[in-house]
């Protein structure tokens, strides 16, 4: 059975495709899923995250709990940032990946991938044992909506008293916004500047209404998460299930930046990632961009002079540079020796292997 | 709710055939559920002209932004014509799919078989969505 945001009824009101992602009923598009990818790289757009998990972790140690159960070190985070963070196994297998905001000197909210939060609330849970700090999973309770593109902060400004301006990147302030109490970060998914609002459910289809009014004429569109996988595509950022799973360490993904061996005592991991950190890893997560128009996707072999070397794990047809691209895990061998390939249903279409991002936006 | 004309004759794989009746050369596309259920087309292969394709056989390919589509022959016989237009402009297959997004046109060998009329294709798609 599955489940529905508090925005399910404005989304079918703006005709929207909806489809089954993680259990639930989300926007695919609205219209052309083109149209809303530009947008929010030339405008702005409005996205339902709903789905999304808020776990809150508070206490005189919670960010010590955080220290533990997380490769980040959260408790040096300063009130009102965010990081960027994983949750992974004792084998160092990435259970998810998290932005974790401190909201106060001993309250912070844990924001986990629709498909994981519930796994991501028990372990935190389960590995909060021992300290003096609780784990609350509110993610019922809480909608999230986001505005991203250039002018994201044009449309905000008006509606709250908040510093939007003030506001950092991978920030957060609490604040009204047209009437909600709402907690306003400075985070998205995108590539582009860029807010998401975390507000009760019941605050939600208002919040939504005032968003698109205050972006009319400044060329907000509603975007569905068909815009939203390719913007995060061409930012290069990883998506959980693709990029990112419980088979991979954040080394694999090449994001070993996030694990901090440098923080004091234990956590869940750190002798297995300490390992994959000494050994290194024979496959490396690639950009890839095919000479052709025809498109590697999730799944897809990689291919060198017919023989596999590595896995697709996104792909798509990429709005900014005109051409299909692609994530893909290749072996370390392959990417020296060059020449690489993509077998699209029986055919092997040359791809050359790029930098990530594919997309930088311009400051 | 997309547009199923009624002259046309479909396929269950989502497909129009234009002029099934004159027995000689027919047209062929993809329907307005099947480009609605695509999303944005960015790439459309057809077979080439002069090619000779059985009924069921996978000529071709239509490629959106979420996913990918075989395109089937849904008569045998000879290809005479494809639709450069829609080759070189993908997006014609989601602002007129029935129009300048036809695909190709092919010289009838021998009976087509299992075409559905509108009726019976418009029963098909409202199960599916």
């Amino acid at each position: 059975m599955s489940r529905s945001t508090p925005l399910r009824g404005v989304h079918e009101r703006l005709g929207a495709t909806l489809t089954d992602f993680a259990g639930w009923q989300m926007p695919l598009r609205y219209g052309s899923e083109s149209a809303e990818h530009n947008a929010v790289r030339t405008a702005a757009g409005l996205f339902d995250l709903s789905h999304m998990g808020e776990i809150f972790v508070t206490g005189p140690q919670a960010g010590e709990t955080l220290d533990h159960a997380l490769v980040g070190h959260l408790s040096i985070l300063a009130p009102g940032r965010a990081r960027y963070t994983m949750i992974v196994d004792e084998d160092g297998g990435i259970l998810d990946d998290l932005i974790v905001y401190r909201l106060d000197e001993d309250r912070y909210m844990v924001v986990a991938n629709a498909s994981n939060y519930a796994v991501v609330a028990r372990e935190l849970a389960a590995r909060s044992e021992g300290y003096d700090a609780r784990v609350t999973d509110r993610s019922d309770e809480y909608a999230l909506v986001a505005v991203q593109g250039p002018r994201a902060a044009e449309i905000l400004r008006g509606l709250t008293d908040a510093d939007v301006d003030g506001l950092k990147y991978y920030a957060i302030l609490p604040g009204v916004v047209a009437g909600a109490p709402a907690l306003i970060a400075r985070t998205g998914y995108t590539g582009e500047d860029g807010f998401e609002l975390f507000v009760l459910n019941e605050h939600a289809v208002p919040l939504w209404d005032a968003l698109g009014e205050a972006g009319r004429g400044l060329g907000l569109v509603p975007a569905g998460l068909s815009a939203r996988d390719t913007l995060r595509l061409e930012a290069g950022m990883p998506l959980y299930g693709n990029e990112l799973t419980s088979s991979a360490t954040p080394f694999d993904a090449g994001l070993g930046r996030v694990v901090r061996f440098d923080k004091p005592g234990d956590f869940v991991g750190r002798s297995a990632l300490e390992r994959a950190a000494q050994n290194g890893s024979t496959r490396r997560l690639v950009g890839l961009v095919a000479r052709g128009r025809r498109v590697p996707r999730h799944g897809y072999p990689v291919t060198r002079e017919g023989a596999v070397v590595g896995e697709v794990t996104s792909g798509a047809p990429s709005q900014s540079l005109g051409k299909p691209i692609a994530m893909a895990y290749v072996t370390e061998d392959a990417l020296r020796e060059g020449g690489l390939a993509v077998d699209i249903r029986g055919s092997h279409e040359p791809v050359d292997v790029v930098d990530l991002p594919f997309y930088r936006r311009s400051k | 709710m997309s547009s199923i004309p009624e002259e046309l004759s479909y396929t269950k794989e989502h497909e129009w055939v234009a002029g099934i009746d004159d027995g000689l050369t027919v047209t062929v596309g993809i329907t307005e559920y099947a480009a609605e259920q695509l999303g944005d087309v960015v790439f459309v292969q057809v077979p080439e002209a002069g090619t000779t394709v059985a009924a069921g056989d996978a000529v071709g390919e239509v490629e959106s932004t979420k996913s990918v589509s075989d395109i089937f022959a849904p008569v045998g016989g000879e290809i005479v014509e494809i639709n450069s237009a829609v080759v070189d402009d993908p997006s014609l297959l989601n602002t007129d799919p029935y129009g300048d997004g036809w695909l190709f046109r092919v010289r009838v060998e021998g009976e087509p078989e299992d075409l559905l009329s509108a009726a019976e294709y418009g029963t098909l798609t409202s199960g599916e969505s």
